[in-house]
């Protein structure tokens, strides 16, 4: 093993390195897909157009339950659209050796939950304020919305990867992804939705914005750890 | 690379016991078994994605448990399935598993691991518009980045390959083996591979179920 054994196997590989390269990887493979990139969107888009439909017209009762629509529709895009997160990675043997590359397995696994973000969550993002005007609401309240959504987004991709990841190779896994993510979700669904109701009634959102930032920090802390492991587990 | 008293079990079922296994460099081994007789359990123990029921793993002296994530920039796997992205081109393919495995990523090497596998003309070619040969001739290309990682474990690496292909293919294994190192492999064909003469190891044998 002579030579092999004196120079570096291959050179190391950065965590942002790491990070950079799955990234990129995932946006140019949502930008070959498109259509199937622009589905979370649109659903997110349709299901809230729905709302005013069934409900009736009637402005006070639109502008009081815009936030809560805008909120729980984007929750179930991020769970339609995390379920294929890691399942066709899996399929074609490219998260095998994703899991074998000389680093550890948590920069994966936040690397994939940024993409997811990036390609549903600030795409639902930018499109929360013009729902938002057709529920008619304020534009102090639509600042509350998109701030909500802006730290309440990551969370529902991190713990959707998360159901993803413990329920990768399991048959009728969609379902169970939003079965376990849901409840885990809830905390920033109401205060998402609070804040927009606070703001509403004249107050400062600043406490409802600070829970959802600390729930961001403690996801972000926990969730990538346990999504390596999880998929530690599912590819065994 | 060392393994000792290696049991793998696959669901209920024992697949290996009691297997003694050591790579030396400058060698190739033949795993040989008929199907179901734990081939690919066995190289993904050794790769680190399973965990054996019994026994340890060693690689230059080291358990592999504790080794982590070094210890992946010691080999290569290349599995089964290629781990190609089918709407990514080869070239792009190729590059992103390179760079996650800290080989080298820049166009030109790229380019010569391809044309190595006699793929390259196709190196911009979307990988869903390749047939089973060529995909597979990309995801072997790794090898070529891959000369200074000791260890390969290749599992199937001749499956789909056309007689070019596979004389490549022994070529890139028989320079590794030249150059100090080791290969682990699995195949249903036998061999053609004249330099280095292969070590065959059969699973048959102690695979009492």
């Amino acid at each position: 093993m002579s030579q092999a054994h004196d120079q570096p196997a291959a050179s190391a590989v950065s965590w942002w390195g790491v990070l950079g390269a799955v990234v990129a990887r995932d946006l140019k493979l949502a930008s070959r897909r498109r259509t199937d990139a622009l589905l979370p969107l649109a659903f997110f888009i349709v299901a809230i157009s729905l709302f005013p439909l069934g409900v009736g017209p009637e402005p006070r009762m639109l502008q009081d339950m815009g936030a809560g629509v805008v909120w729980v529709c984007a929750l179930l895009a991020a769970m339609l659209s995390v379920t294929s997160l890691f399942a066709l990675d899996l399929s074609d043997g490219s998260l095998e050796q994703m899991l074998l590359a000389p680093h550890n397995a948590v920069a994966l696994a936040l690397a994939k939950c940024l993409g997811h973000w990036l390609l549903t969550g600030l795409p639902l993002i930018v499109a929360a304020p013009l729902v938002g005007l057709s529920f008619g609401l304020s534009g102090p309240a639509l600042l509350a919305l998109v701030g909500g959504l802006l730290l309440g987004t990551p969370i529902l991709s991190l713990l959707g990867a998360l159901g993803a990841a413990l329920t990768l190779g399991l048959r009728s896994s969609g379902m169970l992804v939003i079965l376990i993510v849901l409840p885990l979700a809830t905390p920033a669904l109401i205060f998402g939705a609070g804040a927009v109701a606070t703001v509403q009634s004249g107050q400062s959102a600043a406490g409802h914005f600070s829970l959802l930032g600390a729930l961001l920090i403690v996801t972000a802390l926990g969730a990538p750890a346990a999504i390596a492991a999880a998929l530690r587990i599912s590819t065994e | 690379m060392r393994a000792s008293a290696l049991a793998v079990q696959r669901g209920d079922r024992v697949l290996i016991r009691g297997l003694d296994l050591a790579l030396m460099p400058g060698t190739v081994t033949w795993l040989r078994g008929s199907n179901g007789r734990g081939k690919t359990s066995l190289l993904r123990v050794l790769a680190g994605l399973s965990s054996a029921t019994q026994g340890s793993v060693e690689v230059l002296g080291r358990s592999a448990r504790d080794a982590g994530p070094s210890l992946r920039s010691q080999f290569v796997f290349v599995a089964h399935q290629n781990g190609l992205k089918d709407d990514l081109t080869a070239l792009e393919s190729l590059q992103f598993l390179a760079r996650l495995h800290g080989l080298p990523a820049d166009a030109a090497s790229l380019t010569q691991a391809l044309q190595g596998m006699g793929i390259g003309q196709r190196r911009h070619a979307l990988v869903r518009t390749l047939s089973q040969g060529q995909r597979r001739r990309v995801a072997l290309a790794r090898l070529l980045l891959a000369k200074t990682v000791p260890l390969w474990l290749l599992d199937e690496p001749f499956d789909a390959l056309d007689t070019q292909g596979v004389d490549a293919l022994n070529t890139v294994i028989g320079d590794h083996a030249a150059a100090g190192g080791c290969v682990l492999l699995t195949s249903h064909q036998a061999l053609s591979l004249r330099s280095p003469v292969p070590l065959l190891l059969d699973l048959q044998a102690p695979a009492a179920a």
